[in-house]
Order: structure tokens, then C-alpha cells, then sequence
């Protein structure tokens, strides 16, 4: 058993927070500039370009990259030969409750979704927690804003809808949220489960790299023609038009009920933020 | 070239943009999102003074991040508009003539536009590090209380906003769309 101690994952937590928000992953930065290479129309060209100079300034001042820097989206994969001494949950609260202070990050979390105040340091977290074998922890924080969060949707598909209800959903979703989610998007598409893992499934694949497919034939080839289904829409960057309303369709798959076909489909902007590190 | 704008923005000027055309907006502007909407349009209602006088004025719908020391403002991009819909048209119908924001807006704030002579403008999202270097001061003049959700005065220089819908209900999210989806002649 190995000892790791809650403040540990405080500093972690802390310091993830402050970095997954000013400095965007090479991924996706690589993806913005190749999409602002294959982009034909000028007015979605001048758009990609702003956005290339945003966090290309956000990285040389440390800045936020966006105003609304999210919800603090904490995943942690614990290794079961692993003991934290220390409350975990509340090791994470104390690093976002740090990160969003001394990073000058914004506080977007309200106490209660109806009576609606601020609690003023953005906590709490949403925390997800993962049981691995093997006596390491991993964090990774995802700081989620919710102009893309607000879009996302969720079907109880039906077996027999099979595959193309799968495409019409993810693409019907994409289309009515139009200019909102600031494109271009990335796509998570969580397809199986039940109706929260699917959502579940949704969030956990806008983690993945934009430039790594799903292992799976079947899905790989399904995210490659959803993205060119998705950038034949005409949409284009901020909804003005142009090709490039997404960057990439990252899909996870479940195992589900020999009644069910849920699907959920999670949005996130340009600013697609994700940053780990291993305890 | 891009059109020069001085906040205030007067009706007669609000009428002459057209959707699609590219603006520069130079001198006071207002932030106010989703609590601050609000709590001005509960004010309406009960018949009671304003902390902010809307006639002739912008409005950014951003929430900005703190700034860091030696910084007016920190990044400060827009947040989607469709939420300040059930706000927008009493505001306008008060003299607000300009909104800045992203993404679609509700029939009953286009025809509050149509109606008094307002226009929506749209700033790049998720681009407020950028945006933020056109904001030369930021003062808060209202509900202090609500942090980043409070009402701010903004000094601005040159910040770039596109016309999305005017004063007549054009969208360019519609013929944008339609221009680019045409020249692949479909």
C-alpha cells in the first residue's frame, strides 16, 4: 500500500487548474492551425486567425484563454493500492478553490441551481472517481464552460434506430446549436450504458487527444464521417459559415441493454482544455 | 475597412448598420449578464431608478475573469446571448441601442430591434484574451456583490465586433451561411 498524501493532490489540483486554463494542449492548437490551412472561405480564415493570435497571447502572458473558465471537471483514476491519508474530495475543493484564486481565474459555480448565489471561490468540483489497479494516482482537470455545456443533448435512441439514428441525432444536435457553442466545436459522443453513463461517456471523450481516433474500426470510421458530415453543414467558425464548424468528433463506447441505444452528445468550444499529471 | 463606432451608439446610427458589416467600437460601454439582467428589469417593474442609464447605450454580455495586478480588465470575451432574451426588449424599448454578444437571438428581441432601432453585435467567443487588450478601464457601478456578474463601465479602443442582426432583422448567421453553402453551389 502506498501512502500519498491529500495535500499533494491540493498543489496538483492547483496548479492543473491554472494551467489547463491559460495554455491549451499542442492537439488542439495543431488541429486550429491545420483547419485554418484547409479553411477556403475568408471570413472563417480572419476568424481562425483571431483565435490562433487569443491563445497565442493567453500563453505568452498567462492568461485565461477564455472569460468563462469553467466548472472544475476533476477526474481521478486511484490506484487500489493506494492510501490517501486525507479527506480526497476536499483536497480537490482546497486546489480549485487555490487554482481559481491565485490563477485569477472566474468564479462561475452558484450554491444552489435555483437559488442561484455565487459561492464565490468556485467550488465545489465536479469530481469523478475511477478504481485502477496499480498504487498511482492520476488527475486530470477539465475546466468545462457551459456556452458548449448549454448545447449538449441526450437521446434514448431506440435498437432499431441503430447507427444512422446515431449520425441524424449527433448531427440534429450540432445544427440547432448553431453559432451558440462558439465553433468550431469538438463533439463528445457517448453511445451505450444507461442514460447518466452515457453522459458520462460524452464528457470522458472530450478528454481524449483530437488527433487520436477510437481504437474500433467501427468507430473510428464513425467519427471520421461524422466530422465530415459535421463540416458539410456550412455553419463555420462563430456560425458566420465556412467548413470549419468542428475540429473533431471523439466517440466512447459501452456495452448496454439488450433494450437501449442511449446516446449523449457533449460540446465543447475551440477552447477544449485538459491538463494531467500523475501522482 | 471596418466601421468606426462612438459609444453612445444613437438610434439613427444603430439604423444605419448593416448585418455583416465589421466594427471598430471606441467609448463607453456597459458589461451586464444574466443576474444583472435581471435585477434591472425587476427595477423596471417596481417602477424604480437604474443604476446605469441605458439611453443610447451598448451592452456586453461578458462575465470577465479578475485582473491581475497592473491589468484593467482580465480576459473578457462574450457569453451566449439567447439568455438575456426575456431581458433585451424592455431594455431596448428603454434606449438601449446596442447589444455585444454570440450566438442566436429570440423573435421577440429582433422585433424589439425592428421596433426602437437597436442592432446585435457579435465579438469572437472564446477569444477573450484578445478582446481584453482593446479595454482600456473597468469600473464597477452596480451589484458589486454579483463579482463577476456585476455591472461594469468599459472604456474600450477599437474593439472588433461584426454586425450579426440589424436594425431591419437581417441575420448573418443566415445569409453568412448561405453565401458560403452557395459558393460550393449547394
Amino acid at each position: 500500500m502506498r501512502e500519498i498524501d491529500a495535500s499533494l493532490i491540493t498543489d496538483a489540483v492547483k496548479r492543473l487548474s491554472i494551467e489547463a486554463n491559460c495554455h491549451l494542449t499542442d492537439d488542439i492548437k495543431y488541429c486550429i492551425a491545420s483547419a485554418r490551412e484547409r479553411e477556403e472561405w475568408g471570413a472563417a480564415r480572419e476568424i481562425l486567425d483571431r483565435i490562433i493570435e487569443n491563445y497565442t497571447i493567453a500563453d505568452e502572458m498567462d492568461q485565461p484563454v477564455c472569460q468563462d473558465t469553467g466548472v472544475a471537471c476533476v477526474f481521478l483514476k486511484i490506484g487500489q493500492d493506494v492510501h490517501v491519508t486525507g479527506d480526497i474530495s476536499e483536497a480537490v475543493n482546497e486546489g480549485v478553490r487555490r487554482g481559481y484564486s491565485e490563477g485569477y481565474l472566474r468564479k462561475s459555480v452558484v450554491a444552489d441551481p435555483l437559488e442561484r448565489v455565487n459561492t464565490g471561490d468556485n467550488t465545489p468540483a465536479m469530481i469523478y472517481y475511477e478504481l485502477v489497479p496499480g498504487d498511482k494516482l492520476e488527475i486530470t482537470v477539465a475546466p468545462k464552460g457551459f456556452g458548449s455545456e448549454n448545447m449538449s443533448r441526450i437521446a434514448m435512441l431506440r435498437p432499431s434506430d441503430g447507427i444512422e439514428g446515431v449520425k441524424d441525432f449527433v448531427l440534429k444536435t450540432v445544427e440547432e446549436a448553431g453559432p451558440n457553442p462558439c465553433p468550431p466545436i469538438v463533439v463528445g459522443v457517448g453511445i451505450g450504458g444507461t442514460f447518466d453513463k452515457a453522459a458520462y461517456l460524452a464528457k470522458r471523450a472530450l478528454l481524449r487527444p483530437v488527433d487520436v481516433r477510437n481504437e474500433k474500426p467501427l468507430y473510428r470510421a464513425l467519427e471520421e464521417e461524422l466530422l465530415e458530415a459535421i463540416n458539410s453543414l456550412g455553419i463555420g467558425p462563430q456560425g458566420f459559415g465556412g467548413r470549419t464548424t468542428a475540429l473533431a468528433v471523439n466517440i466512447e463506447e459501452y456495452p448496454t441493454h439488450i433494450a437501449g441505444l442511449p446516446v449523449a452528445v457533449n460540446i465543447n468550444c475551440h477552447v477544449t482544455r485538459h491538463k494531467t499529471e500523475v501522482l | 475597412m471596418p466601421k468606426r463606432i462612438t459609444a453612445q451608439l444613437s438610434r439613427e446610427a444603430a439604423r444605419e448598420l448593416r448585418a455583416g458589416d465589421s466594427c471598430l467600437i471606441s467609448g463607453v460601454i456597459y458589461t451586464a449578464r444574466d443576474a444583472a439582467h435581471k435585477r434591472l428589469c425587476e427595477l423596471v417593474k417596481e417602477g424604480k431608478p437604474l443604476p446605469i442609464d441605458l439611453k443610447d447605450s451598448i451592452i456586453y454580455f461578458v462575465g470577465p475573469t479578475p485582473a491581475k495586478p497592473g491589468q484593467a480588465i482580465g480576459s473578457a470575451g462574450p457569453t451566449t446571448s439567447y439568455r438575456m432574451d426575456a431581458y433585451s426588449p424592455t431594455l431596448i424599448a428603454l434606449g438601449q441601442t446596442g447589444m455585444i454578444g454570440k450566438g442566436k437571438r429570440g423573435d421577440e428581441v429582433v422585433a424589439a430591434m425592428k421596433q426602437h432601432g437597436a442592432v446585435y453585435f457579435g465579438a469572437i467567443g472564446g477569444c477573450g484574451a484578445l478582446l481584453s487588450s482593446c479595454i482600456k478601464s473597468a469600473e464597477v457601478v452596480a451589484y458589486e456583490d454579483l463579482g463577476a456578474e456585476a455591472i461594469r463601465r468599459l472604456e474600450v479602443v477599437d474593439l472588433p465586433v461584426t454586425v450579426i442582426i440589424d436594425s431591419e432583422g437581417n441575420n448573418l448567421y443566415k445569409s453568412g451561411r448561405e453565401e458560403y453553402l452557395a459558393s460550393l453551389g449547394r
